[in-house]
């Protein structure tokens, strides 16, 4: 917990990128290779799954410090972090005890992962000695993994930086290598960083090439015929992998999505292995897409019946070709691809289709084409270079997508209050926050966009995720996304975040989002006039 | 029961009595002042009284025909019908409590205090009162300070890590007493030069004519154009984070000496490398620690988190207490 303790503090203390980097990779150079795998699964986002209720955590420091509850509150509501507020409380009662050297690995595996298992008498025993133990830093990393709150604030790009110095290796092989699932093993890590290509987990995507917002005039961009327009699709960004006669769906947020959306794997049985198609899982009827919240109703089903899969009909919607034969074709021209694409699937039918060009011969056209997206149930405009390869991550240049205004940020539910009249008995009034560094800052206020169904089940999360009450506000466990959308922004010193949305509402749940790829303060200052 | 010695009024704490106001934010006859920091010493009043250790620092931030009569620790003198009093409070040079007694009742204002070890100014004296105005700055129980000697330790590592990269500290920290007192506890550590931002070189000149021992410092400003400031410690005040003027520190690592260090996100959100937890103010122990020391049956609680000591003391220590209203509390980097 030392090391790991200490490389955290190094992420934390500096500001700089190339700090952060060099921290990690003199971690990952020393580190054995159980704790290493460890380390890449919360440094890439990965977290344990809520071990301890924080309740329980909170009464034991109480009765650890003697303090009242009223004061724990006080302290966390100013704090605005509770493993770190537990943390530092509990700072006094114990004497400053000597560094644990006790491997990450073990603390995961062997103590920490256990306690799902135990009576609540043997957990607080063990916390309790644990954080006895701990000298301070320690006890706070030791509660963020206990909390299931880690965060430390680098990006899957800058471990995959640091991975590439200690192996070599380039970026793009180890970013696609750390796709799908993650076992956290002395193997996967050696496997990791292995020069040679290993035998490769056929359910593993590829890393998602994401388009920029274009905030310039596409006349910038040069000549029309540069570049190939399509409509931005409002639906779920997914991988559809064909491998060893198995089918996987892998949606943005690498969340696996098998068993969700049988017609779409039903229709990917036909197509020949060695196959990878980057797309829009969509609601769909005959030609036309179905809003959004449509699809919604899918989302979080499992093995849906025969009568939601009627009413909420998915395709999925290809764009792009990423493997054919078996073969990675991500180097070659869109174009290239594009045509792939084309022999593989023809224009598609039923669950499985073919986006198609926008052909809007000048930019004039196809600025009063975007006009339109509303109406064609998409968001605005992709546009993407002819002779692109299919590159990694947010890489500006060869995508861009050109939304309609009105603005939307993804955004992370942080407090919920009953609604007024009608619905006083249901948590309708939200405020939201986006992540500035590893920390959430409210950037908007919004009364509820949501149907009522989705409301009476966002009501039931709330109840049952509730981290503390200050009177009729209750704050909540960070991890519901929400895309809002608001009329305008402007800079604000009163507000906290610096700036002030106006009119903002919610356009839906964005339950295919965890909450770390939520928008950033700065994603939103971007959209400053 | 007599009424209240001191009472809140708009042009500041005023004491009927003795016809005087103490830290008045107002234009006043007659102001008792703790302290030289901004929000307690200020401008316009007709006299000052003050300790013979706050005068310079206090000519310093007044107009030339001031008037500043300096004022002996413990020896109590007569102001109007009450006796007032200065006794020491720890908080920076010069800086006291004020005791009033009139007909037997003695209050205390404490200004701002601290209980911990500070080579720059004298120890605070525990007054024995009835009443006790307490500051309530970092009145929360997870503001608890180490001793500044290992944080002092801290800062030298940290400068001399950036010396070995080639990078200049900065350290950030409030201008009149903290960057004093760092200069004073790095002593045990190095005897290198230490450079100051303009603002600083007057208060550190002060502390020197008064005795008080710290690194050799020089000014930034002193310095030629183009001098390379790698591996040299530079101090400043928080404001000129982010200024034109840090430009010639280039590449430089920031940190910043502050009580509300303690706590990561006030760090992250200004954007600091390093935070140093150094506090001028007293911590939450030591707040309870002095209440129960005076002996005060009623405290009165000023400027911070007034609402948590005061719930504290009424429900847990059973003190009567009660916020105070003040306009103290410009040291918000403090
Ligand atoms: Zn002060």
């Amino acid at each position: 917990m030392q090391r790991f303790t200490a490389l955290y503090q190094a992420l934390d203390e500096t500001t700089a990128t190339s700090g952060k980097v060099a921290a990690m990779e003199a971690y990952f150079r020393e580190a054995p290779a159980a704790d290493a795998a460890w380390a890449v699964y919360f440094l890439t986002g990965r977290r344990l799954r809520r071990l301890v209720p924080t309740a329980e955590l909170r009464a034991w420091t109480l009765e650890a410090t003697g303090m009242p509850a009223w004061l724990l509150e006080e302290t966390y509501a100013s704090v605005g972090d509770l493993a770190e507020t537990l943390a530092l409380l509990l700072d006094q009662p114990f004497a400053p005890p000597e560094q644990d050297a006790t491997p990450l690995h073990v603390w995961v595996e062997e103590r920490i992962q256990p306690l799902r298992g135990m009576a609540t008498e043997a957990r607080r025993d063990a916390v309790l000695g644990w954080w006895a133990a701990l000298p301070t830093p320690q006890r706070f990393v030791l509660n963020k993994l206990l909390t299931g709150a880690f965060r430390v604030g680098v990006s899957r790009r800058l471990v995959v930086r640091a991975l590439a110095r200690v192996s070599g290796l380039e970026t793009a092989t180890l970013a696609h290598r750390l796709m799908g699932q993650w076992q956290p093993t002395p193997a996967a890590f050696e496997a990791l960083l292995d020069p040679e290509e290993q035998g490769e987990d056929r359910s593993r995507p590829y890393p998602f090439f994401l388009a920029s917002p274009l905030e310039a005039d596409p006349t910038a961009l040069g000549d029309r015929s540069d570049w190939i327009a399509e409509w931005k699709w409002d639906g779920i960004r997914g991988q559809l992998l064909r491998r060893g006669g198995e089918c996987f769906i892998w949606s943005r947020g690498e969340d696996m999505m098998a068993g969700r959306f049988p017609e779409i794997e039903a229709a990917a049985a036909d197509l020949p292995d060695g196959l990878v198609l980057d797309g829009e899982i969509l609601a769909w009827e005959d030609d036309t897409p179905l809003p959004f919240n449509v699809l919604q109703q899918r989302i979080g089903r499992l093995r849906p019946s025969a009568k939601i899969q009627r009413e909420a009909p998915v395709i999925f919607l290809a764009y792009d070709l990423l493997e054919a034969g078996g073969a990675d074709r991500r180097q070659e021209p869109l174009e290239a691809r594009r045509e792939l694409l084309r022999d593989v699937i023809g224009d598609g039918a039923g669950a499985l289709r073919r986006a198609q060009a926008l052909d809007a011969g000048d930019w004039v056209a196809l600025a009063s084409l975007r006009q339109t997206a509303r109406e064609e149930g998409t968001e605005g405009i992709m546009l993407k270079r002819r002779g692109s390869p299919y590159r990694v991550g947010r890489t500006r240049g060869d995508w861009w997508k050109w939304k309609l205004a009105p603005r939307t940020v993804d955004a992370v539910m942080l407090y919920a209050q009953p609604g007024h009249g009608r619905r006083s008995s249901l948590f309708t009034d939200y405020t939201f926050g986006v992540w500035d560094g590893d920390t959430l800052v409210p950037v908007a206020k919004a009364y509820s966009g949501l149907d009522d169904a989705e409301i009476q089940r966002l009501d039931r999360w709330i109840r049952s995720h509730t981290i503390e009450r200050f009177g009729p506000v209750r704050s909540v466990a960070p991890q519901q996304v929400f895309e809002l959308a608001f009329e305008g922004l402007a800079p604000s010193r009163r507000h906290k975040s610096g700036v002030a949305m106006r009119f903002p509402r919610i356009s839906r749940w964005r339950e295919d989002l965890a909450p770390g790829e939520a928008d950033t303060l700065d994603d939103v200052k971007a959209m400053l006039p | 029961m007599v009424a209240d010695l001191i009472r809140p009024t708009e042009r500041g704490l005023y004491c009927p009595p003795g016809d005087f106001y103490i830290d008045p934010w107002r234009p006043v006859e007659r102001a008792v002042i703790t302290h030289a920091h901004g929000d307690h010493a200020r401008w316009g009043h007709r006299i000052y009284y003050a300790s013979h250790a706050s005068r310079p620092l206090l000519e310093r931030r007044l107009s030339r025909d001031a008037l500043i009569l300096g004022c002996d620790f413990d020896k109590p003198f007569r102001l109007g019908d009450a006796w007032i009093s200065f006794h020491p409070a720890g908080h920076i040079l010069g800086s006291s409590q004020v005791r009033v007694e009139y007909r037997g009742c003695v209050w205390v204002a404490s200004g701002d205090y601290k209980r911990d070890v500070d080579p720059t100014c004298e120890p605070f004296q525990v007054v024995p009162c009835d009443t006790f105005i307490t500051e309530a700055t970092f009145a929360l129980p997870i503001y608890r300070w180490e001793p500044v000697a290992r944080v002092a330790g801290e800062i030298h590592q940290w400068w001399r890590a950036c010396a070995r990269a080639g990078q200049t500290a900065v350290l950030f920290c409030y201008a009149l007493g903290k960057a004093q007192r760092i200069l004073a506890e790095l002593l045990a550590y190095t005897r290198d030069t230490a450079y100051l931002h303009g603002a600083m070189v007057p208060l550190v000149d002060a502390y020197r004519d008064a005795g008080v021992a710290m690194l050799p410092t020089a000014s930034v400003s002193a310095m030629p154009r183009n001098h390379d400031f790698a591996g040299a410690l530079v101090l400043a005040p928080p404001s000129a984070a982010g200024s034109s003027w840090m430009r010639r520190f280039r590449p430089e690592s920031t940190g910043f000496a502050s009580g509300w260090m303690r706590i990561r996100g006030n760090r992250r959100r200004r954007g600091y490398d390093r935070g140093f937890v150094v506090s001028d103010h007293a911590d939450w122990p030591a707040l309870l620690q002095t209440v129960r020391d005076t002996g005060a049956r009623r405290v009165l609680a000023t400027h911070g988190r007034t609402d948590v000591l005061v719930r504290y003391l009424n429900e847990v220590e059973g003190v009567d207490a009660q916020p105070l209203v003040t306009d103290y509390g410009g040291e918000a980097d403090d």
